[in-house]
């Protein structure tokens, strides 16, 4: 194991472990937790390392089986996935700690099967960032996709259905994309991303080309539930396990953001006609803003609090798609701040959700009533997380927030910086309605001595570790966009 | 001015927010817990008044917490005019901590380890408030304040607390949001900083008055805990609280520190010579004139004593506010002055309502009558609090008030002198009659026997107060080198 292939194990460990769990978690449960925790701590220990080295050599490749690019499947590592790889595993480590006494209590038997399909979509997740190939990319979206249908798939009642709905939005998405990457072919010849770039600098892009960025954008658009082609997703991450809206709702979104970064200038480039024509570039922005808009809107007239969270995270795609077509180098290191922030977030809330799940059973809003009380820990964490929400400096999301309205200020879309406004108001009502609704008590029931006991302590360390780790990014902000973030933005900011 | 580098300003910060921990832990033994807060808030009291000697001698203290934003870390600096609230805040504080003690337990509330606690948060963040070095800072303990003291609004959990509760997020935390945060990003786009700078930071950028006009309202509106009409609704609303609460919170702490952030805006963002030169005064001492009077006249229909007195803190945070309108030297100092002088006499008028519940149980004005007669000593403060709030010597609200009439006539704008002394003449058809109905009139039919003096927790700071209310008369001398110090005179 060299110093420059360390991402591929990243990648492995998931992978080769997601057997074992198979097999042995078939014989007996007790190796399920160990082996999927060891190996996702194996990946983020080898993760930080990976992103040492980026910081101090700088981005690094690996041609799997020696075959040479164009031809061959590159690994490619630079500053921004190097950040992504950090935030995957991270995320990853933490909400599976959470995750195994979800699952062991919601699907009896059936462990071992979901922690393989866990462990191959944060395998899937890896190979988003670190493929180099267009194709490539594509494979791996759809393994990250199926993994996630199978996973939504277990829970109960209308999760099938669910699962079956995203299934198709899904492969419309997938199709959309695959087709996109046709053209290119068709034009360049290659799907090595960084050779389509050179060719596409000398050639005259011409109609086609724009046609394959096009169809690229609204399929990963779709897969991302970027509004108006959200509808999938409340359904899929509310009726999911709890244990897989814990992985799947802080990094799924945000992994296909950072692909559409990763196409927009990394295949195309930051002055490509399409990109910067001020038509497509004002639509997108006004697009965003009114998903902002619809989603916090949304997210308004849901009763529950896991369906409420799914709503806001359509709200943060319009958040950082916006940030991303400013085009301008402060909405891009928000965009960008806001995708490590926002998985961070989600991680956090999601973790509360299941604690409180563990619990309830059910979150409708009329069971949280006199919550405080009972479940404190949880519901302090569950306060920073909803803070960092609204955007409560100095926790995580009021940062990201404001280099992304700073941005927006810079770009002059007065109503996409209205609507991130907007959207941090709605969710001040969506967070403090929930907290009401905790802090006082059902009519007669005076101080609540229902017994209902604080979640099991391997639920609570990881949602304190996510909610300490939003003030603890929030506080680092500086240093973090200074050494990392400004060096992950994409060539031209 | 050079500023020492010193981690005393982050000390007397962070004391109270790492004191609750131990509030928190103490809540089996009542005992202990209330020995923390009043040991927090004596060490707190000590810590400001060391640093106060350095800041009288014209420099000062910083200590920069993290570097967040290109231009802008949070950092904390001790300056003349943080000190000066700092001081405000912080004594009083100890002052509340006292009677909370006699009030809380007389009253046998629940909750009252939620309650200390969350009080010192809420004090950890009005000093973060005050030595503040940029906006950012200011803003974040802002926003925490804000939160901290939704506990304390909603202290008994009930309808009534769930409804005002709501009233107090939706105007602090609406208004902070939708309206300070924009403005102070376009601060910084236009400016490249947020720093507090004696002279503003906005002059030379090129910014156009229409710009200039716009953050100016933004800011003044957005500011909501300063209480200027039409976003003064919560402040009624918030009196549901229990009363230490709104006397110290909302007589001092929250409010203060809505005018405290509005005149850092007007004093050090803007600056005084700016506002001069774009003619922009007229704004702030126009809505500022509106809601003295206009609050003044309510105050006088109301008959709940906390809801009056609510009022009249309205009317009287906006004397502050026109003061720093006027962009006179002697008309900005006024409104500082104002600040301290307020704070004193309006927390003993507060105390006097929190001890009159807790020894008669009444609520209203109407019910007091020959109330002042079983309870002198209340009274006699209640009335040494009106008189300074109205602004009669010998009490220190008459210095901030001649202060802010000289200057209304040096600015010119005669106007604002009328509304001074119309609004002076309310205040005291408002208080007297409190005062009157006490001392003069014959108790009602069927009043209970027995109603004597609050317990002694809750007099000797509303004693205290009130003293130093006529000591600042005689001696505003600290307040007033602080007040011109900030002011750059």
């Amino acid at each position: 194991m060299s110093a420059s292939n360390l991402h591929v194990y990243v990648m492995a460990a998931p992978l080769l472990t997601a057997f074992f769990v198979n097999l042995l978690g078939r014989i007996s449960k007790v190796w399920i937790a160990p082996l999927t925790i060891g190996s996702l701590a194996f990946s983020s220990f080898a993760s930080l390392i990976v992103m040492g080295r980026v910081i101090a050599y700088g981005g690094f490749s690996y041609t799997v089986g020696n075959w040479k690019a164009p031809y061959g499947i590159e690994l490619v590592v630079d500053h921004l996935s190097a950040v992504m790889l950090v935030l995957i595993s991270l995320v990853a480590l933490t909400g599976s700690i959470s995750a195994v006494k979800s699952v062991f209590q919601e699907l009896p038997d059936q462990e071992y099967l979901f922690f393989t399909l866990y462990l191959i979509l944060i395998t899937g997740l890896y190979g988003l960032v670190l493929t180099g190939d267009a194709f490539n990319l594509y494979v791996l979206l759809e393994i990250t996709s199926i993994t996630t249908y199978g996973l939504i798939a277990m829970g109960k009642g209308r999760a099938p259905l669910a699962s079956f709905n995203y299934i198709i939005m899904g492969s419309i998405g997938a199709s959309f994309y695959l087709l996109g990457v046709g053209y290119l072919y068709l034009m360049t010849g290659s799907l090595n991303m960084a050779d389509i770039a050179g060719m596409l600098q000398t050639m005259d892009g011409g109609a086609a080309i724009a046609t394959s960025l096009a169809f690229i954008l609204v399929g990963l658009w779709v897969k991302m539930a970027f509004f108006p082609l959200h509808g999938w997703l409340p359904n899929a991450y509310s009726l999911a396990p709890t244990g897989a809206a814990l992985v799947a709702a802080p990094l799924m979104t945000k992994v296909t953001i950072y692909l559409m970064v990763r196409v927009m200038f990394s295949i195309y480039s930051v002055d490509y006609l399409f990109i910067t024509h001020p038509i497509i570039q004002n639509g997108i922005v006004w697009v965003a803003a009114v998903a902002i808009i619809c989603a916090s809107a949304l997210a308004l007239a849901q009763r529950d609090l896991k369906r409420m969270l799914t709503y806001i995270i359509v709200a943060e795609v319009g958040y950082m798609v916006g940030g991303i077509w400013l085009v301008n180098s402060t909405g891009m290191t928000g965009a960008v701040l806001h995708i490590v922030n926002d998985a961070v977030m989600t991680l956090c809330l999601f973790l509360a959700a299941a604690a409180l799940v563990y619990r309830l059973g059910d979150l409708n809003f009329d069971n949280l009533q006199g919550i405080y009380r009972k479940m404190p820990v949880t519901m302090a964490a569950f306060t920073v997380g909803a803070f960092a929400m609204i955007g409560v400096p100095p926790t995580a999301g009021f940062f990201s927030k404001w280099y992304l309205i700073l941005g927006g200020i810079e770009a002059g879309q007065w109503i996409y910086v209205i609507a991130l406004l907007f959207s941090s108001l709605i969710n001040a009502v969506l967070f403090f309605r929930i907290i009401e609704i905790g802090y006082f008590f059902k009519e007669g029931e005076h101080h609540g001595h229902e017994k209902v006991a604080e979640a099991p302590l391997s639920m609570q360390v990881p949602l304190v570790i996510s909610a300490a780790a939003l003030i603890v990014i929030g506080l680092s902000t500086g240093p973090l966009v200074k050494t990392i973030i400004k060096l992950a933005l994409p060539a031209g900011f | 001015m050079n500023y020492q580098i010193s981690i005393w300003p982050l000390a007397a910060v962070l004391i109270s927010l790492i004191g609750s921990i131990p509030i928190m832990l103490s809540d089996r033994s009542p005992n202990l817990r209330e020995s923390w807060t009043l040991l927090i808030a004596f060490l707190k009291v000590v810590i400001v008044a060391s640093l106060l000697p350095t800041v009288l001698a014209g420099g000062g203290f910083q200590f920069t917490i993290a570097e967040v934003i290109p231009g802008v870390p949070l950092a904390l600096r001790v300056d003349a005019m943080g000190m000066f609230f700092a001081l405000v805040a912080s004594s009083l504080w100890f002052f509340t901590s006292v009677y909370s003690i006699g009030y809380m337990r007389s009253l046998d509330e629940h909750g009252q380890t939620r309650y200390y606690a969350s009080f010192a948060v809420a004090i950890s963040a009005t000093l973060g408030v005050a030595f503040s070095a940029n906006l950012l800072t200011l803003y974040l303990f802002y926003e925490m304040l804000s939160l901290s003291t939704y506990p304390l609004v909603t202290h008994h959990q009930d309808a009534e607390a769930r409804q005002s509760g709501r009233k107090y997020l939706t105007y602090i935390l609406g208004t902070s949001i939708g309206l300070a945060l924009p403005a102070m990003l376009i601060v910084y786009s236009l400016a490249g900083t947020l720093d507090f700078k004696i002279g503003g930071i906005l002059s030379g950028t090129g910014a156009s008055p229409q710009t200039l006009a716009l953050v100016l309202v933004l800011f003044l509106f957005g500011f909501a805990k300063s209480g200027l009409m039409p976003v003064h609704g919560w402040l009624p609303a918030a009196m549901v609280a229990p009363t230490p609460v709104s006397s110290f919170l909302h007589g001092v702490a929250v409010v203060k520190v809505g005018v405290f952030s509005v005149l850092r805006v007007i004093f050090h963002i803007f600056g005084p010579e700016q506002l001069l030169a774009v003619n922009l005064g007229w704004v702030i001492t126009t809505l500022a004139s509106i809601t003295i009077l206009v609050a003044s006249l309510v105050a006088l229909t109301q008959d709940n004593l906390k809801r009056r007195l609510a009022y009249s803190t309205i009317g009287q945070l906006s004397y502050m506010i026109l003061g720093a309108g006027m962009l006179s030297a002697v008309g900005m100092t006024g409104g500082l002055l104002h600040i301290a002088m307020h704070a004193f006499g309006k927390i003993t008028l507060f105390f006097c309502a929190g001890a009159i519940y807790v020894a008669a149980g009444k609520k209203y004005i109407s019910q007091m009558d020959g109330l002042g007669r079983r309870m002198p000593i209340t009274y006699l403060a209640f009335f040494f609090g009106s008189l300074s709030i109205i602004g009669m010597p010998p009490l220190g609200g008459f210095i901030s008030k001649w202060n802010l009439a000289l200057g209304a006539i040096e600015s010119g704008h005669l106007i604002l002198l009328v509304v001074l002394l119309v609004s002076s003449l309310l205040n005291a058809l408002y208080f007297f009659p409190i005062v009157y109905r006490g001392f003069f009139l014959p108790a009602a039919q069927g009043e209970p026997e027995g109603i004597k003096e609050a317990p002694v927790f809750c007099l000797v700071p509303l004693s205290v107060t009130a003293a130093c209310s006529l000591i600042l008369f005689f001696w505003p001398s600290v307040f007033y080198r602080l007040a011109q110090l900030a002011l750059g005179l």
